[in-house]
C-alpha cells in the first residue's frame, strides 16, 4: 500500500470494520492534533524527557553522586561543566539528567494509582446508585474539601519521608475529581439504549462495567490526568524542597533546589537550573494537556 | 429544609476532615507516650501517661474525645515547646491572613480586567498574553520562583525587603493588636514601621498574586466568553448600547456571582499555597509552623495546623456555594 491510499484508506468515510473504524478516528484525532503547534511543542519536550531519561547513564557527561570539593560551585559555562556544580562539586547537568528519572518514576506511579482508584469509586457509585452512591460521594465530597498539600504534607508525616510515602500521599489526595468526573460519564451512559440492549443479552454488571461503562469514560479522564501532571510534579517537587519526598544524595529536582536554596544570592545557578527543568516540564504537560482536551473533548475547546 | 440540609453537609465533611486527620495520628510511627515521658521514664510513670491519654479506651471513644478536644479548641500540647497548640496557631494565624489576603487583592484587582479584555479582545495578542501569563502561572513551582524574587529584588536590585516580617530593629515597635503588622502599624500610626512592613510583604503578596490572577483571569475570561455570545448582548448592540456599556453593565453585572466563587475558592487555595512561600521567605505563618513541627515530628502541632487550614478551606468552600444559591435565583 502507498503512502497515499494509506492516507485514503484512513481517512474514508465509510470503515469496513472495527478496526478501521478505529484507526481512522485515532488518525483524525492525531491531524487535528498536530495543527495545534503548542500542543505539538509539549510533547516534543516530552519525548525529549522519556529519551533523556532512557539513557541518563550514556548522556550525563559524570557521574551524579561523585563528589570533587576542589570543584565546588563552579559557575555556568564552566569547561567540562556546562550548566556548573553543587557544593559537593557534583555536575549539575548529570544530576539535572537522572533527576528526570525519578520525575517520570513520580508521575507514573501517581497517573497510575490515583486515576484507576477514581474511576473505580465512581463508575460503581454511578452504576450502583441508591446509598452506594450516596456513600462513596459523600467520601469523595470529604476528600475534595481538603486542602490537598497541607493533607499531603500530614499524610507524609505519619508515613515518614521517600518519594513512594510522597506519591502514596500525592495520590491520596488526587483521585476524587477524577472519581467525580467517571460517576458523571457512568450516569449518562448508564440510561443509554445500547446498555439495556446488553443487558438483555443477559450481561451481568461487571461486563457492562468493564468492557462498555469504563473506555468511555477512558478519553475524558486521560485529558484530565494530562491536565493535572503539571499539579503532581509541582507537588512532588514541593515535598522534595521541604525534605519530605526524595531523600539526599538523590537528585531530585525539588530537594536540589532546596540544596541549592542557602546559595541563592551568590551562586544562583545551583538553585536556578533545577527550577527551570521543573518549569520546562510541568509546561510541556500544560500545552499537551490543553490539546488533548480540543481533540478529545470538543464541548469544552477553547475554555 | 435547605439550611438543615447544608447544615449536616458541614457537619459531615467536618466529621470527615477529623477522621482522616485522628487516623495520621494513630499510624503515625512516633509513641505518643513515649514523647513525652522520654526513654528513660519507669514503666508506672509510661503506664499512668498511657491512660491519661485515654490510649486504653476503644479507638471509637478515642476518636470522638478528639472531636470533642477539637470542638473545644483544644489541640493538645506542643511537644517542642509545651505550649497549647490552639495559642501558638493562634499567634502564627494573623501573619498568614495578612499575606493572603494582600495576595488575593492582587489576583482581583489584576485578574478580573484581564480576563475581561482578554474575552472582548478574544484572539488578539491581548488575549495571548493572558493566555501565556496563565500557562507560566500553572507550571511554575511557586518555592522557586519565590527563590528567585528574592535573588532579583532584594539580592541584585535591593528594591524590597528580605525575609522575614519586619528588618530587625523595627521589630517589637507597634503594640501587636491584630496580629497584621500593616493593620497594627497603621492603628498606632507609625508609619516607619508600616512601611518597612509593607516592603517585606509585597513581594511573597505579589508572587502569591501571580497564582491567584492566573486562575482568576482564565475562569473571567471563560464566564465572560459565555456571556457575551448570549443573545441580549446582540440586542444590546442592535440598540445601539456602547461597547464600554455592553462590557460592563450587562455581561459583567452577570458574572459578579460566579466571580464572588472563584475569588473565595482561589482566596482559600492562597491560605494552603502559603506554606512554600512562608518557608521560602521565612515568613512566621501557620505553613511555616505546620512545616517545623513536621520536621521535628510534633504531631500535635501538625495536626492541630492541618485541621485549622482544612476547616477553612472547608468553610470558605461552603460560603461561595451558599453566596451561589443567594444571589442566583436559578440555582434555588
Amino acid at each position: 500500500m502507498s503512502e497515499q491510499t494509506l492516507r485514503q484508506w484512513l481517512l474514508s468515510e465509510t470503515p469496513t470494520s472495527r478496526r478501521h473504524a478505529r484507526a481512522a478516528a485515532f488518525y483524525k484525532g492525531w491531524l487535528s492534533f498536530r495543527g495545534n503547534s503548542m500542543a505539538m511543542i509539549g510533547l516534543g519536550i516530552l519525548i525529549a524527557l522519556l529519551l533523556i531519561a532512557a539513557f541518563a547513564p550514556l548522556l550525563s557527561p559524570y557521574d551524579p553522586f561523585v563528589q570533587d570539593l576542589g570543584n565546588r560551585l563552579k559557575p555556568l559555562g564552566t569547561e567540562g561543566h556546562i550548566l556548573g556544580t553543587d557544593s559537593l562539586g557534583r555536575d549539575i547537568l548529570s544530576r539535572l539528567i537522572h533527576g528526570s528519572r525519578i520525575t517520570l518514576y513520580i508521575v507514573a506511579l501517581v497517573a497510575l494509582i490515583a486515576p484507576v482508584a477514581g474511576l473505580l469509586i465512581g463508575t460503581v457509585a454511578g452504576f450502583a446508585g441508591g446509598w452506594t452512591d450516596t456513600i462513596l460521594m459523600r467520601i469523595t465530597d470529604i476528600f475534595l474539601a481538603f486542602p490537598r498539600l497541607v493533607l499531603a504534607l500530614a499524610f507524609v508525616a505519619a508515613l515518614g519521608a521517600g518519594i513512594e510515602n510522597a506519591v502514596l500521599a500525592i495520590s491520596l489526595t488526587a483521585w476524587p475529581p477524577y472519581a467525580r468526573i467517571a460517576r458523571a460519564e457512568t450516569l449518562t451512559i448508564r440510561a443509554s439504549d445500547y446498555i439495556s440492549a446488553i443487558r438483555l443479552q443477559g450481561a451481568g454488571p461487571l461486563r457492562i462495567i468493564t468492557k462498555h461503562i469504563w473506555p468511555l469514560c477512558i478519553s475524558s479522564l486521560i485529558v484530565r490526568v494530562t491536565l493535572d501532571m503539571a499539579g503532581i510534579i509541582l507537588a512532588a517537587a514541593g515535598l522534595g524542597f521541604l525534605g519530605l519526598g526524595a531523600q539526599p544524595p538523590s537528585p531530585e529536582w525539588g530537594a536540589m533546589i532546596s540544596e541549592g536554596r542557602r546559595f541563592i544570592l551568590d551562586h544562583w545557578w545551583v538553585a536556578t537550573m533545577p527550577g527551570l527543568a521543573i518549569f520546562t516540564v510541568s509546561l510541556a504537560f500544560n500545552l499537551l494537556g490543553d490539546g488533548l482536551r480540543d481533540v478529545l473533548d470538543p464541548k469544552d475547546a477553547g475554555k | 429544609m435547605g439550611s438543615l440540609r447544608t447544615l449536616t453537609s458541614i457537619a459531615v465533611t467536618m466529621l470527615g476532615l477529623l477522621f482522616v486527620t485522628f487516623i495520621i495520628g494513630r499510624v503515625m510511627p512516633i509513641d505518643p507516650v513515649l514523647a513525652i515521658v522520654g526513654e528513660r521514664a519507669s514503666q508506672s510513670t509510661y503506664d499512668a501517661t498511657y491512660e491519661a491519654l485515654g490510649l486504653d479506651k476503644p479507638l471509637i471513644v478515642q476518636f470522638f474525645i478528639y472531636v470533642g478536644d477539637v470542638l473545644r479548641g483544644d489541640f493538645g500540647i506542643s511537644t517542642l515547646n509545651s505550649r497549647p497548640v490552639s495559642e501558638d496557631i493562634l499567634r502564627v494565624f494573623p501573619a498568614t491572613l495578612e499575606l493572603a489576603t494582600l495576595g488575593v487583592v492582587f489576583g482581583v484587582v489584576l485578574g478580573v480586567p484581564l480576563g475581561v479584555v482578554a474575552a472582548v479582545k478574544r484572539g488578539t495578542w491581548i488575549d495571548q498574553i493572558a493566555r501565556v501569563v496563565a500557562l507560566i502561572g500553572y507550571s511554575m513551582p511557586i518555592f522557586w520562583l519565590g527563590l528567585i524574587g528574592l535573588l532579583i529584588f532584594y539580592g541584585i536590585l535591593g528594591w524590597v525587603g528580605g525575609p522575614g516580617r519586619l528588618d530587625i530593629f523595627y521589630v517589637d515597635i507597634v503594640p501587636t493588636i491584630t496580629g497584621m503588622i500593616l493593620v497594627d502599624a497603621a492603628i498606632d500610626g507609625n508609619w516607619d514601621v508600616f512601611r518597612n512592613a509593607f516592603s517585606h510583604l509585597i513581594l511573597p503578596a505579589s508572587l502569591l498574586g501571580y497564582y491567584s490572577l492566573a486562575y482568576i483571569s482564565r475562569m473571567t475570561r471563560s464566564f465572560m466568553l459565555e456571556q457575551l455570545s448570549a443573545e441580549y448582548v446582540t440586542t444590546a448592540r442592535v440598540k445601539g448600547m456602547s461597547e464600554w456599556d455592553v462590557v460592563w453593565r450587562h455581561a459583567f453585572r452577570n458574572i459578579r456571582v460566579q466571580l464572588i466563587t472563584v475569588i473565595a475558592l482561589s482566596y482559600a487555595g492562597l491560605l494552603e499555597g502559603s506554606v512554600l512561600t512562608e518557608i521560602i521567605f521565612s515568613w512566621p505563618g501557620i505553613g511555616s509552623y505546620i512545616t517545623t513541627a513536621l520536621l521535628s515530628a510534633d504531631m500535635n502541632a501538625v495536626l492541630g495546623g492541618t485541621v485549622v487550614v482544612g476547616l477553612i478551606f472547608i468553610l470558605l468552600n461552603i460560603f461561595s456555594d451558599l453566596l451561589y444559591k443567594v444571589f442566583d435565583p436559578r440555582a434555588k
